[in-house]
């Protein structure tokens, strides 16, 4: 799914700047992600109970955060390239409506085993620019784009 | 005062029933719809078996709608206020839709902290997800913050 390149151990550079993704998540959005994932927790769609919490409307679940992140890093690698692991804070709470960026950069480059692994530090940041949501990641990528 | 208590505290470690799910097509779709995600993995067989894929694959986080069963003992849970804290993924190998995935969780830390929404109470747990072949699929450690 990626417009870009997608990366390969031999050409990516520390400091690099995963490509970002923009989402926009709204209260339908919500709802949907409530219902495939089977999470019924009522800040996420229910207004009153999220104002009675002290939050100015539904909050976006976390885990749909995570989803977001998760498919900047898969958008990135490609078909060729594997998500081996991820962590991800909610530190801040984000409203739907409001324009989410992921973005990531990588921090490390390592071989383990057969694998060529990269590092990478990801985050979520809300439409005033604010990080919300923190996180690290690795990704396994081809050693080399063979040429067609 | 002190909200854990010693009857928390031996909840620790104990795993929860385990249940198996089947990864069904029809799910997957529809939590990458809800994602907002259109990879043709996620949704088309042949996409999914250019990409090295026995078939339709789910998305990572797709873990999160596979639910723990209930806890042998329910948790004596003091507050009713909720926020999911974050979690930590390893994915060892796909949720292919076919496989047949057995989820287990258990609680491997409790600690509380004083913050801006008076005491909370941190729950971390961690889920592991083993798939036909009796292979860890997958891991996710996931804290719960009740307040």
């Amino acid at each position: 799914m990626g417009k870009g390149r997608a990366p390969c151990f031999d050409d990516v550079e520390v400091g690099e700047a995963v490509p970002p993704l923009q989402k926009r998540p709204d209260t339908r959005q919500l709802v949907m992600y409530a219902g495939a994932s089977d999470d019924y927790v009522q800040i996420h769609y229910d207004k009153d109970v999220a104002t009675a919490a002290g939050h100015r409307s539904v909050i976006v679940h976390g885990a749909l955060k995570s989803a977001f992140i998760a498919q900047m890093l898969t958008d990135w690698i490609g078909a060729a390239g594997r998500l081996v692991a991820m962590e991800v804070s909610y530190r801040g709470i984000d409203y739907p409506g409001d324009t989410l960026t992921c973005r990531g950069r990588v921090t490390a480059k390592r071989r383990d085993g057969d694998r060529n692994l990269v590092d990478c530090e990801v985050w979520i940041e809300n439409g005033a620019g604010q990080v919300t949501t923190p996180g690290k990641a690795t990704v396994a990528v081809p050693a080399r784009i063979p040429r067609g | 005062m002190p909200v854990i208590t010693s009857e928390m505290r031996a909840l620790i470690h104990l795993d929860t029933v385990p249940v198996t799910y089947e990864i069904e097509k029809g799910a997957i779709r529809k939590f990458a719809r809800a994602i907002g995600d259109a990879n043709p993995i996620y949704h088309d067989d042949d996409a999914a078996r250019g990409a090295g894929y026995r078939g339709i694959v789910a998305p990572p986080t797709f873990l999160r709608s596979l639910v723990p069963g209930p806890e042998r003992t329910p948790f004596p849970e003091p507050f009713d206020r909720i926020l999911d804290g974050g979690s930590q993924y390893t994915f060892d190998e796909p949720l292919i839709a076919g496989d047949r995935v057995t989820v287990v969780s258990k609680l491997v830390e409790l600690f509380e902290k004083q913050g801006r929404l008076g005491t909370m109470l941190f729950k971390v747990r961690e889920i592991r997800y083993q798939n036909q072949h009796g292979r860890l699929a997958a891991t996710q450690r996931t804290t719960t913050i009740t307040y």
